[in-house]
């Protein structure tokens, strides 16, 4: 019954989003009020609608109702429940509803802060929204139903993947999702404004603290994932590359140039028309991303089940809302207009420039992700394109894109002057440079891309605190005044760049320094590694939940002192007889120490591998920091609607100033 | 207006692209070995390890070369496809028992029937990445110099003979 | 006689003990660790066919352990990467390389990313000077000049 309930639950949703979808935005045109004050009103049913359904699914889940397809497939009666709560995302069709209710999320945060906006422009925002839900509701409900029956039931159920039976599943997607779906509203307001016709400065105010939000999001999302694979996979690896991965990264790459381009927008006025690309560009690159993970296009751990029927749906609604809303662009880009002046040399320029290397980028994964597709479509045969591909193009991309940012938060706007810049910047440069050549000779290995990476980290340290000096050195005053004196915004940026700094520093010295040895082991034996001592101690077996568990202990010593002790687990999950390896990690500011368990050999030993993994923590530490800048950024005064009014003169020349 | 179509422009041609993606199999690897001669060897045959068999045997003749083993679910289906063409004699058709235990394949064989005129046996594989097989089944048509005519990667189904398979075979066997 | 036996009886026996208080030192998996250096390398840079998009390293499918005994066999023997690589190349195509090749058909892909850095660079150049010239005023004709003052006397 209450799957039924759930499924009408979604009908009557859809009924809902088709009026959101349609009477807003016509309104909006036609100036009437009472179409467009329908809005509100819709989005909040929408919202408790759908909200309903998914309560509905997961009381399915929870209750193990075997009798829904959906839930047969995907969990499993020994399955502990905070696991079949994250089964209602581990498939295709409950992952859709899922985005379904996080879109609607975003939805009614939109309509519940959004007094300030003209009501035209905020009846099309919700429209448009509106009709994204209009898509994903069709799709589930014609093509990927999560209620559908199974009958007879299933006795039991085919479990969830082992691989996702994991706290990081009850964490990775949802966060993920609220930044692919977050860059919806940067769509919407984008399309809102194209169809007004009011591409402003004010416009992009209104839009930046949303597109922040999102990106924060993303951000979190991202680091989660790669966190996960890391500890999960059992082999050290934290990004590969793969297709899906690509797919949450490249609206992140876009998402990262909007944020900037918003910037500009709002305070000078220019790169509208980049603005409003990037924002379309975003989010349809989110809907890409959704398109390659249902539709059996590419292969991937990561990829759904997949369907060509399910696939041609979501081209079809591509084509509309991204051709549709790059239509639009397109017809509408002369309203655009060019904005102010500024020079060759400017913070402008290198923020222009900035763009430009973050689109080259997004394209550049673009293309190593669809390429294998086109030389097949064009049966030109197959090939892969993976890390080796990836790495060796990536990099050098991002390079130029980290140089400029030690330089464009110092540059003036519009007219910057470049002796000027090499002249404050010149200590910067020289200790960037030493600490590139020096630092991995005393490490023990220095290469082209060591050195590489380790001059651009130190020179974002070093450029930031340059400028954090130069910013707090002229009063008087006691240091929080002074440190107060500066927009939270401003602080964001300092500490987000600082954040990718500290991820680049972590990257390179990871991938420079690490190693790994493979070595078979009686319990008593013991290996080396960078100093340290593993003794393996043995094997329990033992009984989980739903899985059979050999849990293993290897204790590491340091000249003989004892600093901790790793439990490296194999699990064999007995419902879907799937082996996992859970490794034992000692997690560190420094390094990591990561022992996994292979197979147990004939003779009573084991196959263990042991790998040394030095500031890997950085990698994510620096994601924290990036989605902490952004976080506070967002908390920055402008946004705040109290302090709004009252602040609007101090904040207008303080921004020129900045 | 003209430069700010190129972004609807580009969409589109990809949208092009990822629709024909649709139809294709991102897992099929097509095989480099296609027109080239059949790379030799010299396995135990599964009724008399004491003998061998070597594709040199098969010179002069168009056959079926087909990879299977008992633990394979897909060979099940297309097994009796096989032993209805053998049957009929239209052309010979070999095995290789590809990573099985002779016990096995003996048994696989009795219960389902024997297609092959002779099954060679690759109990490590070894063959079979000379072969660039990579699950089983696989069968390759092989022409009378020996050299690789078309490789079907999966099952064998009426379809794919009706349509590939047999046209090709007879098309070799009039040279 | 007696004595000396016991003394050597002591000695042995500590000897042993003293055997077993050393840890036993883990084995290598392999034997050969410069040929599991190569190993690794090149697992890292193979596609396992068979998987949904791993390397030949990190997977464990039969495929995978056959073509990594494989790699070892040849590694063993001296071949050079390049040399291991055509083999399997010649046997499973380029889909089984992670690293495309440079030829033709992957120019494209190899050259497009700095290709279009290049072209950004440029584009954003010619932009940037063009943004300069625009910004020059140029006296306005007659035509345009009685124009303005009527627009902005309509306005106000």
């Amino acid at each position: 019954m209450i799957p039924e309930i759930g499924h009408f639950s979604l009908i009557l949703a859809l009924l809902v989003a088709i009026v959101l979808g349609s009477f807003p935005i016509i309104g909006a045109s036609r100036s009437n009020m009472v179409w467009m004050g329908l809005a509100k009103p819709l989005v909040r049913i929408q919202f408790l609608l759908i909200a309903f359904s998914f309560v509905c699914l997961a009381y399915a889940f929870a209750a193990n109702d075997f009798s829904v397809v959906y839930v047969a497939n995907n969990s499993n009666s020994t399955l502990p429940l905070e696991f079949r709560i994250a089964a209602v995302w581990g498939g295709h069709e409950g992952s859709l509803l899922l985005w379904a209710l996080i879109l609607s999320v975003w939805t009614v945060a939109v309509s519940l802060f959004s007094k300030h906006i003209p009501d035209d422009m905020r009846a099309r925002i919700l429209g448009v929204m509106g009709l994204i839900s209009v898509g994903f509701l069709l799709f589930m409900l014609f093509a990927s139903n999560p209620f559908e029956r199974l009958l007879p039931a299933a006795i039991d159920g085919r479990d969830l993947n082992p691989l996702l039976q994991d706290p990081g599943m009850i964490f990775h997607p949802p966060m993920l999702y609220m930044g692919y779906v977050g860059f919806s509203v940067a769509f919407a307001f984008a399309i809102a404004a194209l169809l007004g016709g009011q591409l402003d400065a004010a416009w992009a105010r209104w839009s930046r603290p949303w597109t922040t939000l999102a990106w924060v999001f993303l951000t979190l999302g991202i680091m989660l994932g790669s966190n996960w694979a890391y500890y999960e996979l059992g082999w050290g690896g934290w990004w590969f590359w793969d297709a899906v991965e690509n797919a949450s990264f490249l609206p992140w790459l876009v998402g990262t140039a909007l944020i900037h381009s918003l910037a500009v927008t709002e305070k000078r006025g220019s790169f509208k028309a980049w603005t409003v690309l990037l924002a379309i560009c975003a989010f349809s690159l989110s809907l890409l991303g959704t398109f390659l993970v249902r539709s059996g296009v590419i292969t991937s751990v990561h990829a759904f089940a997949s369907d060509p029927s399910r696939g041609v749906f979501i081209l079809a609604f591509l084509v509309v809302v991204i051709g549709g809303s790059l239509a639009l662009f397109a017809w509408r880009a002369p309203i655009m207009g060019r904005g102010g002046k500024f020079d060759v040399v400017s913070r402008e320029s290198f923020l222009l420039a900035n763009n430009v290397l973050l689109a080259v980028a997004a394209l550049s994964v673009l293309l190593g992700t669809l390429y294998p597709l086109f030389l097949d479509a064009l049966n030109f045969g197959k090939i892969s394109v993976g890390p080796p591909y990836f790495d060796a193009v990536f990099a050098p991309l991002m390079a130029p894109a980290l140089f400029l940012m030690g330089i464009g938060p110092i540059a003036r706007w519009k007219d910057a002057s470049l002796p000027e810049l090499a002249m404050r910047l010149r200590w910067a440069f020289g200790i960037s440079i030493a600490t590139a050549i020096i630092l991995p000779l005393i490490l023990g290995n220095l290469t082209p891309m060591i050195g590489l990476g380790l001059f651009l980290a130190f020179w974002v340290f070093a450029t930031s605190a340059e400028m954090v000096y130069q910013r707090l050195r002229k009063s008087e005053q006691p240091l929080i005044v002074r440190i107060k004196s500066n927009s939270r915004s401003w602080w964001g940026m300092v500490i987000a760049h600082l954040g990718i700094a500290v991820f680049t520093l972590g990257v390179t010295i990871v991938k420079g320094f690490e190693s790994e040895i493979a070595v078979k082991m009686f319990p008593g034996d013991v290996a080396h590694l960078a100093g340290y001592d593993f003794t393996f101690d043995g094997v329990k077996n033992s009984q989980g939940p739903n899985y059979e568990s050999s849990l293993g202990q290897v204790h590491v010593t340091k000249n003989g002192v004892l600093r901790t002790i790793l439990e490296p687990e194999k699990r064999l999950y007995t419902v879907t007889n799937m082996p996992m390896s859970e490794a034992g990690i000692s997690p560190h500011f420094i390094h990591d120490l990561y022992v996994s368990l292979g197979e147990p050999l004939e003779d009573g030993a084991w196959s263990i591998r042991i790998y040394y993994k030095p500031m890997v923590e950085w990698v994510w530490g620096g994601c924290l920091m990036m989605a902490f800048g952004g976080l506070l950024a967002l908390s920055d005064r402008r946004y705040r609607l109290k302090k709004r009014a009252e602040n609007m003169e101090k904040i207008s020349t303080k921004e020129v100033s900045e | 207006m003209k430069r700010a179509l190129i972004p609807l422009v580009i969409f589109l041609i990809v949208m092009g692209f990822l629709f024909k993606g649709l139809f294709l199999n991102p897992r099929e690897v097509p095989s480099p070995l296609v027109g080239k001669p059949t790379p030799q060897f010299n396995l135990p045959r599964l009724d008399n390890p004491e003998k061998e068999f070597s594709p040199k045997e098969m010179l002069g003749k168009v056959w079926l070369f087909n990879v299977w083993a008992s633990w394979c679910p897909a060979c099940r289906d297309e097994h009796p496809i096989l032993v209805e063409l053998s049957e009929t004699g239209f052309v010979p058709i070999v095995g290789m028992d590809y990573k099985d235990t002779r016990q096995e394949a003996l048994q696989w064989l009795q219960n389902g029937g024997n297609p092959y005129t002779v099954t060679a046996v690759d109990a490590d594989g070894r063959v079979g990445i000379d072969y660039g097989v990579y699950g089983v089944p696989e069968t390759y048509v092989i022409d009378k110099a020996g050299v690789i005519a078309y490789k079907q990667i999966g099952p064998v189904t009426y379809e794919s003979l009706r349509d590939k398979i047999i046209p090709l075979i007879k098309r070799l066997q009039a040279q | 006689m007696k004595l000396r036996f016991t003394f050597q009886l002591i000695a042995a026996l500590l000897l042993l003990q003293s055997l077993n208080s050393y840890a036993r030192e883990a084995q290598p998996l392999e034997t050969n660790a410069a040929v599991e250096v190569q190993v690794q390398r090149l697992s890292e840079e193979l596609r396992c066919l068979v998987c949904q998009n791993q390397t030949l390293a990190d997977s464990h499918a039969g495929l995978a352990e056959d073509l990594k005994q494989e790699i070892r066999a040849m590694a063993t023997k001296g071949m050079t990467d390049q040399a291991i690589i055509d083999y399997l190349v010649a046997r499973y195509g380029d889909f089984v390389r992670y690293k495309p090749p440079l030829n033709p058909l992957t120019a494209i892909l190899w050259i497009g990313p700095f290709g279009l850095l290049l072209a950004g660079g440029i584009g954003l150049f010619i932009m940037l000077r063009g943004r300069q010239k625009m910004a020059v005023n140029l006296p306005l004709s007659a035509e345009e000049a009685s124009k303005v003052s009527e627009l902005l006397n309509k306005e106000s």
